[in-house]
């Protein structure tokens, strides 16, 4: 289930500014892999081209190549809705559908493909449910509104929401940032089982969950201030934290900027 | 709308004195500024219940000896002769028309004000959504008179073969049964009405769906949503209960419409026959009333006009009750 994604000199523009340069790098499936770096470094935005969200956003473009084991996402015949039921994404502030009950809002993908059967929508959405450790929460009130949870299990039901296609991949923009260390503890729980069948890209300021989380970790940095972002290194993260390459990833981690 | 934010239970939390913390003038801190806004504020709420309040005791007060004298059954009768020595008079006639028009200006303008919503919100090029948002706006502040004018110079030529055709083709139908009355029907006043209502709901369901959140469309689009997807998902869910409020206001004018409608209507001799057809003429409440307003030469006479004034103000009242009821009671759903 879980893919591959192969990055190849990728530069994003947002209209003629252009917010990331040069990115290349091989992402494994079934792995965790952290995106880190300081604010405004384009890690977010790199991120969003991973399932082309950030064509939501007028004059973004890329130019470079995303290759998913062998599908290129930006090949003109792609067609953006199809990357997105294939690449799912859970953000930075929990955001179910307020009109939809919790049982409605996972199985809101599922109806998007054309799943009527109530059978099917019923085993899939507990078994997305349990899947994102929020079964036993939630199952005597399906179907209450969704927007009535508490901020970690919105979070956490929209990461149910996500995995009920059944992606291939699952990117994570800071999905703790608006959450108490409890309920980031519970997804973080949760990254570490859904690594079993997902590959995982996750965004995150704090090193500590980068370190917790991922085998993987990439630094990213400005060249300098009003220049794009770009990718400084990718490595496991055992030696990003303990002995990088480069000196500015080193200093970040150390704390002596960002 | 009904969207209620920065609610927490801190709100909710009886304090030590047992009042309970932030609800309305609790929260004040007794500073003159304070008591000033406060003040003001519930007296503005006060008085608008009041002249509601006694608006509806003038009509029933005005209207009940009239009433009284009444020969005919009120709601059932289709004689209108309100002066004499034995007054009779019914509404039936009115109520049908006002309700049909309007009825035909719902059904044309709500879906074709959604969509021109969507469009200006969802679909159209930045460069054009703010001057056609205005646009849309000023159409929605032209006086109604205009409206009439247009209606009576300009479309009543275009709608005389569409209604023809009609007739033609569907005139088996009741609904569309001929009649020999082209001018001004019962359906042209409703298009008329749905054309003149059509950039007030357009307006406000712009607004509202203006200001769906990023998060809810982002969070549809990353489901793999198309557009259109999108915009069921997460748009008209969020917009809905804006809609519904924009419908009803469009719906109160279309009601109570009146300028436009006694410039176009048909008025039926009396005596004529029952007909269930849209092609049929027929005076609204509004337009009877305010082609006979000359006419009100004693109290009884007058009673009865305010008695069909009153009609109107219970029908608009009731429509705005249940839309009200439809939007609380999908509430928890909204927040």
């Amino acid at each position: 289930m879980a893919k591959r994604i192969d990055v190849t000199d990728l530069n994003v523009y947002y209209g003629s500014f252009k917010a990331v340069e040069g990115v290349s790098m091989t992402v494994e499936p079934r792995s965790v892999t952290a995106f880190i770096g300081p604010s405004g470094c384009g890690k977010s935005t790199f991120l969003r081209t991973l399932n082309r969200m950030h064509e939501v956003i007028p004059g973004g473009r890329v130019e470079g190549k995303v290759m998913l084991d062998d599908q290129d996402l930006y090949a003109s015949s792609m067609d953006p809705v199809t990357v997105r039921r294939t690449v799912g994404m859970v953000f930075q502030r929990p955001n179910p559908f307020p009109t939809m009950s919790i049982y409605d809002n996972v199985a809101a993908g599922l109806r998007l493909n054309g799943v009527k059967n109530k059978k099917t929508l019923d085993g899939i959405v507990e078994q997305s449910l349990k899947g994102a450790n929020l079964w036993t929460e939630v199952k005597d009130r399906l179907s209450k509104p969704g927007a009535g949870l508490s901020g970690g299990q919105q979070q956490r039901l929209c990461i149910a929401r996500a995995i009920a296609v059944q992606p291939q991949v699952l990117l994570m923009d800071e999905p703790c940032s608006a959450l108490d260390p409890i309920s980031t503890l519970a997804i973080e729980d949760l990254v570490n089982e859904l690594k079993n069948d997902f590959t995982i890209v996750i965004v995150t300021h704090n090193m500590q969950q980068a370190a917790r989380v991922s085998d993987r970790t990439a630094f990213f940095n400005l060249k300098a201030t009003g220049e794009p972002g770009r990718l400084v290194e990718i490595d496991d993260t055992t030696r990003i934290f303990n002995n990088p390459t480069e000196q500015a990833t080193e200093d970040y981690i150390s704390g002596r900027f960002g | 709308m009904s969207t209620v934010t920065g609610v927490s239970a801190a709100d909710q939390t009886p304090g030590p004195d047992r009042r309970r913390p932030l609800q309305s003038d609790t929260a004040s801190t007794g500073r003159i500024g304070d008591r000033l806004f406060g003040g003001a504020a519930t007296v503005s709420g006060i008085l608008v219940i009041v002249l509601v309040t006694l608006i509806a005791i003038f009509l029933i007060v005005q209207a009940v000896p009239a009433l009284m004298d009444n020969s005919a059954n009120f709601f059932t009768s289709r004689v209108w002769a309100p002066g004499g020595e034995q007054p009779a008079f019914g509404i039936l006639e009115f109520l049908w028309t006002t309700v049909t028009a309007s009825t035909i200006a719902m059904v044309l303008s709500v879906p074709v004000g959604v969509a021109v919503a969507l469009f200006l919100t969802q679909y159209a090029p930045s460069w054009m959504r703010r001057p056609a948002a205005g646009l849309v706006d000023l159409l929605a502040a032209v006086p109604s008179i205009v409206y009439g004018l247009w209606g009576l110079i300009a479309f009543a030529p275009v709608f005389k073969p569409v209604q023809s055709f009609i007739e033609d083709k569907l005139g088996w139908f009741p609904l569309f049964a001929p009649t020999g009355i082209s001018g001004g029907t019962i359906c042209f006043i409703g298009v008329v009405l749905a054309i003149m209502v059509l950039p007030i709901v357009t307006a406000l369901s712009r607004e509202v769906f203006d200001q769906t959140p990023t998060a809810h469309k982002e969070g549809a689009l990353a489901l793999g949503a198309t557009q259109w997807e999108m915009i069921r998902t997460a748009v008209l869910p969020f917009g809905r209960p804006g809609v519904i409020s924009a419908s009803m206001l469009a719906l109160g004018r279309a009601l109570g419409e009146t300028i436009a409608v006694t410039f176009l209507v048909s008025a039926l001799a009396d005596g004529n026959p029952w007909s269930w057809s849209l092609f049929n003429g027929g005076e609204t409440f509004a337009s009877k009333i305010a082609n006979n307003a000359s006419e009100f030469s004693n109290p009884n006479k007058t009673g009865a006009y305010i008695a069909a004034g009153l009609v109107l103000f219970v029908l608009t009242f009731v429509v705005n009750s249940i839309a009200r009821v439809v939007i609380e009671r999908r509430k928890a759903f909204t927040e």
